[in-house]
């Protein structure tokens, strides 16, 4: 950290904004909807301070397109939303994820399903980790627990789309948007990523270059594409799989969640700690890949596994895949925007004491 | 520690902000901090509330359910808010819009006049300080008056700095009104 480093109380949604802003990020397309509204509405402010684009587009399938040619062209480029908007997103994210094209996107998730509500909500997790459009791609998916990490995850997820050409979802919520925390502002990576292989840049002096998703010769083109894609995906797995631990190191219990619910988690170990219960926390920082074998490991025995989420029970699926049968795996969710209280979950895993 | 508070009243009375400041404040003088405004489906003219949490420790979740510390600054609020303080909190009630005594039976509850010295500060906008300013009187471990008074310019929106010295002339009234009985 540097000696400038500075704590300002900011919101979620606009510390994305501004470590957009930081990362090099000079085209944004949107379409309004709350509870993110603050991202589109802090680019509009900052770009063009910075001599970037802000575009309203007429519709979220306009917004991601927008992204696809912005990043075809070779520029930082992303869009924001939330759950509704992002489904209308997953065609363009599929398209993206065809062509290879890096682009940073933001789910602030809110209840569902349909239109829902505004409250903030996990219920995305599946669309985000399995792919909400068609065909066999993966993107990166990231999920930041803080302000802060919100920032830092943002910046993050630049450099990771650069450097495989891959899409990143930031995947939030919107209670973490909503909210204030004190955050440090990110420095640049300072990272360079050369481009000009393939970006779209005017072919005068050169060969020209195509970025497109339409490979009809199954036998000479489409399946050497899936091929490279996964070729693609198992390094990235191997590489950019992030977890974090709290208090684990002889647990009898271990609670597991992500986003907004691993904060809460947190707040139950301590507790629990405090109750003479010894209880830790397990997050997964990337969604895709999973940390299935970091899992696996510090899973190994414990007494019980409990899986809290802000959805019926989505991640706990990957959770149950990683653990096998080694310890017993318990769910506990809350839907429609509701959120975990700390009290409530203590009380669960006091109930395994007994 | 850690202290959960909700201010509550209706829109346009500087609720969120006065929330904002409280946090800032407190970010200043160490302390974690959070804070959230409801963003849910309000009605216009209906009651705005934030929930700020001031803490020693990382804050598992911003959202208050139970808050050991309410400011409420309308009757609607009071009725909303009022029943599920925590047992031993404290509730600041703006006796300016409230006219009957809060029945919360094991909660103090203390009266702030906040709109009448809002407008005797210089104007009756400035009633959300007031109350800020009482409650860091009664609960100092929150944050110091100077740092709420540091802040300010932080906090307040660009267009209206040239109020700056009447917002700290309303936190300063807040704060001797609850100060003065001792100091004296």
């Amino acid at each position: 950290m540097t000696a400038t480093a500075e704590k300002i109380l900011m919101k979620g949604n606009e510390a994305i904004g501004e470590a957009a802003v930081i990362a090099g990020c000079r085209y944004f397309f949107g379409y309004p909807i709350t509870p993110q509204n603050e991202v589109p509405a802090y680019m509009a402010m900052r770009l063009p301070q910075v001599g970037g684009t802000f575009l309203q587009a007429e519709s979220e399938l306009a917004a991601i397109n927008m992204v696809f040619g912005a990043a075809a062209a070779g520029a930082r480029a992303m869009t924001s939303s939330s759950s509704p908007g992002i489904s209308l997103k997953q065609e363009g994210i599929s398209y993206l994820s065809g062509a290879e094209l890096p682009a940073v996107v933001v789910n602030m998730m809110r209840g569902g399903p349909g239109l829902g509500n505004i409250a903030g909500s996990q219920g995305d997790y599946f669309q985000s980790t399995r792919g909400g459009g068609h065909g066999d791609y993966r993107h990166i998916v990231l999920a930041p627990a803080s302000v802060q990490e919100l920032a830092d995850l943002t910046l993050l997820a630049f450099d990771l789309a650069d450097q495989y050409r891959i899409v990143v979802l930031v995947l939030g919520d919107g209670y973490l948007g909503q909210m204030s925390e004190p955050l440090v502002l990110p420095q640049p990576s300072g990272k360079q990523f050369d481009k000009s292989g393939w970006a779209l840049t005017g072919a005068k002096v050169r060969e020209q270059h195509l970025v497109y998703s339409l490979l009809l010769s199954p036998e000479d083109a489409l399946e050497k594409l899936n091929l490279r894609l996964q070729e693609k995906y198992r390094v990235i797995e191997k590489n950019e799989t992030r977890h974090e631990t709290y208090n684990t190191e002889d647990a009898e219990y271990l609670l597991v969640g992500f986003g907004m619910c691993a904060r809460i988690l947190r707040g139950a170990v301590v507790s629990l700690a405090r109750a003479g219960v010894k209880a830790g926390l397990f997050r997964p920082i990337t969604l895709w890949p999973f940390p299935y074998r970091e899992l696996a490991a510090a899973a190994r025995g414990r007494k019980k596994i409990l899986v809290v989420e802000m959805n019926a029970g989505q991640m706990v699926e990957d959770v149950r895949l990683a653990v096998a049968d080694s310890s017993p795996v318990d769910f506990y969710g809350r839907m429609g925007g509701m959120i975990p209280e700390v009290e409530a979950i203590v009380e669960r895993v006091r109930g395994y004491v007994e | 520690m850690m202290t959960r508070l909700i201010f509550a009243g209706y829109g346009g009375q500087g609720v969120i902000l006065a929330g904002k400041l409280l946090a800032v404040a407190a970010m200043k003088s160490g302390k974690c901090v959070s804070h959230i405004p409801s963003y849910g489906v309000e009605m216009r003219g209906g009651t705005a509330n934030c929930s700020v949490v001031v803490a020693d420790e990382e804050i598992p979740s911003p959202l208050v359910f139970s808050p050991d510390i309410v400011c409420i600054f309308n009757e609607p609020s009071l009725i909303k808010f009022g029943p599920i303080v925590r047992k031993g909190g404290l509730l600041f009630f703006n006796t300016s819009l409230i006219d009957a005594e809060p029945n919360v039976p094991g909660v103090t509850c203390i009266p702030v006049p906040a709109n009448t010295l809002a407008e005797e500060a210089g104007s009756y906008q400035t009633a959300n300080m007031v109350m800020v300013g009482a409650l860091v009187a009664r609960v100092p471990e929150l944050a110091s008056l100077s740092a709420l008074i540091a802040a300010l310019p932080s906090t307040v929106s660009a267009r209206k700095k040239d109020l700056l010295q009447l917002n700290e002339k309303a936190l300063k009234s807040g704060f001797d009104l609850i100060q003065a009985p001792v100091s004296r």
